[in-house]
């Protein structure tokens, strides 16, 4: 009868353990969800109010009025950036995989990382 | 002088490490040399994470060396346990395992005097006064009595090297995706469900709450985090976790592939995303200090970790620290990596890795990294179904955080699924939310289990 019963409460035990664990568990990955969606809001609130100080900057600059006389030469068709790429790089006439190639080589023979060079543009060089 | 040549020989004989190997258990550290080789080998022939992986291998071929006396385990658990530490016979005063002190431990906490119980002086070969004996061991004992793996694991300890090399991946790191597309951050808190199942596998397996903890952390796929975590936790288990952490780390590119396949179709694969905008100097500047700040206000048990990965960032960004900056990616962070593996490789003593347990801790450690894989996946699944199909699940994966490792895989199924995919760009933002995450995730596992 003893013998049933401690197995009966270590047995209670084990199950009370596994059961504070699971809510541990399940509290921990709240936490961390949690805690990144406040920080996801909070950098994008950051961002919002960096480029509406950018905006309200740039503003003043912008409506000088031109002179009459000359007509201001048409401005250049805007390159749209590289597809797939979170960085500026712009390119004149060629292709993405070309230009991929090119950073990779470029970052090999600079012995540096990818991720710390900045590329603004690449062109191809018609002879 | 009485000098005897067969003495002397026999005496050069049983004090050589040869000797070591047919002593009571020394066939064990035979074969954590034969472990060690074969760490070495992954490491330099099959260049899986050679950085940290040749240093710890070499580190446990030193510590099972027998006689070196480079590594003294029970002097760190006498530090760990805080109980008196015999350093003559190089024994704790204490076995845990069957919870037996060796010592008066009232007359102790009264007069700080160690009275030894007649077991244990009945059980060495020196009479008590031969015997220097430590009450409470400090980092200067350490330095005074142990090996130079023992002063180099001192930085393990005291929680300096994770954070360190934290200063250095975060100087390394470039968070520009990650504020482009702040989204990113769902991703990389969802691919830290396998720390938390592995957690809650570990204590179903019957681990205590601490080494559980230490033993999920593993599925945050983040080397000085589960470091940092397992030393202040279970340092017993440092060991095995740091290997199989930097073991699975290194085996992405095997692991994470098929979960990709099994779990997207061929169509969410194949898509492109949109180019995200570009961020401005000044936002990346503030970024580390709204980050340090938020997230330790958050979680004060990260600040050791998300502090010098924010500083690391900001030498970086600021563009007016480049050698700050330099030194920490470059200089500082090798010779800590040096340490690190070395001093992590040293506490792999045989008698404490050749257990049931370490093979426990792998198999938790490889559910912990498949499901942080499924749970970025998931979660990334739903994005895409939620956006409407610009967003490609597969940088869900690069969710657990070993950077660039797991973004690199992103990159490669996507462009399998569709040649013209560049996801690389894309994936870096989840991959270091991940670090943020699985730093959020210790701190928790610390505040709880601390």
């Amino acid at each position: 009868m003893y013998i049933i019963s401690l197995a009966a409460s270590t047995a209670g035990e084990t199950a009370d353990k596994i059961a504070k664990a699971g809510l541990a568990a399940i509290l921990g990955y709240a936490v961390v969800f949690f805690g990144l969606v406040l920080l996801m809001a909070v950098i994008t609130i950051m961002g919002k109010v960096m480029a509406s100080k950018t905006a309200a900057a740039t503003k003043p600059a912008a409506p000088a009025p031109a002179p009459a006389a000359a007509p201001a030469p048409a401005p250049a068709p805007e390159i749209p950036a590289a597809p797939g790429s979170a960085g500026e790089v712009k390119l004149f006439d060629v292709p993405d995989k070309e230009a991929a190639m090119i950073m990779a080589i470029v970052a090999d023979k600079m012995q540096r990382p990818l991720n710390e060079l900045r590329f603004k543009s690449i062109k191809e060089v018609k002879k | 002088m009485d000098f005897n040549i067969v003495d002397t020989l026999s005496t050069l004989v049983r004090t050589s490490g040869f000797a070591g190997f047919f002593a009571a258990g020394g066939w064990k550290n035979l074969i954590m040399i034969a472990v060690a080789c074969v760490l070495l080998y992954l490491g330099i022939a099959k260049k899986f994470e050679p950085l940290l992986l040749v240093g710890i291998a070499f580190g446990t071929l030193l510590t099972n060396i027998p006689g070196a006396g480079l590594y003294h385990m029970a002097m760190w658990d006498a530090y760990v346990y805080g109980v008196p530490y015999d350093a003559t016979n190089d024994r704790m005063l204490y076995d845990a395992e069957k919870n037996i002190k060796y010592f008066d431990e009232e007359e102790f906490e009264e007069t700080g005097i160690v009275k030894l119980t007649q077991e244990y002086k009945d059980s060495i070969t020196q009479d008590e006064k031969e015997l220097e004996i430590i009450a409470e061991l400090s980092f200067t004992d350490v330095a005074h009595l142990g090996g130079l793996l023992d002063i180099l694991y001192i930085g393990v300890k005291a929680g300096i090297y994770p954070c360190l090399i934290f200063m250095g991946v975060g100087a390394m790191t470039d968070f520009g995706p990650l504020i482009a597309r702040p989204s990113s951050l769902i991703l990389g808190a969802a691919a830290q469900l396998g720390v938390f199942l592995a957690f809650f596998g570990a204590i179903c397996m019957g681990f205590a709450g601490k080494e559980a903890a230490s033993i999920g952390i593993i599925g945050g796929a983040d080397g000085p985090t589960a470091i940092y975590l397992t030393t202040q936790l279970a340092p017993a288990l440092l060991g095995p976790i740091a290997i199989a952490a930097y073991s699975y780390m290194a085996l992405i590119p095997m692991i994470q592939p098929p979960l990709m396949r099994a779990l997207t179709t061929e169509k969410e694969r194949s898509v492109k995303m949109e180019q995200a905008r570009t961020v401005s100097k000044t936002e990346k500047i503030v970024f580390p200090i709204v980050v340090a700040g938020f997230v330790i206000l958050l979680v004060p048990s990260t600040a050791p970790l998300i502090g010098s990965l924010m500083f690391g960032n900001l030498l970086r960004e600021t563009g007016v620290t480049e050698r700050l900056s330099d030194t920490a990616q470059n200089g500082l962070m090798n010779i800590v990596t040096l340490f690190l593996g070395i001093s992590v490789g040293a506490t792999t003593v045989a008698a404490r890795f050749l257990t049931a347990r370490t093979l426990m801790i792998i198999a938790l450690g490889l559910i912990a990294f498949a499901f942080s894989t499924v749970g970025g996946l998931l979660v990334g699944k739903l994005m895409y179904k939620l956006s409407g199909g610009k967003i490609n699940p597969l940088i869900g994966s690069a969710g657990v955080s070993a950077v660039p490792m797991a973004a690199r895989v992103s990159q490669m199924e996507g462009q399998k699924a569709n040649p013209s995919n560049f996801l690389l760009m894309h994936a870096m933002g989840p991959n270091v939310a991940g670090v943020i995450g699985s730093a959020i995730a210790a701190g928790y596992l610390l505040a709880v289990f601390g």
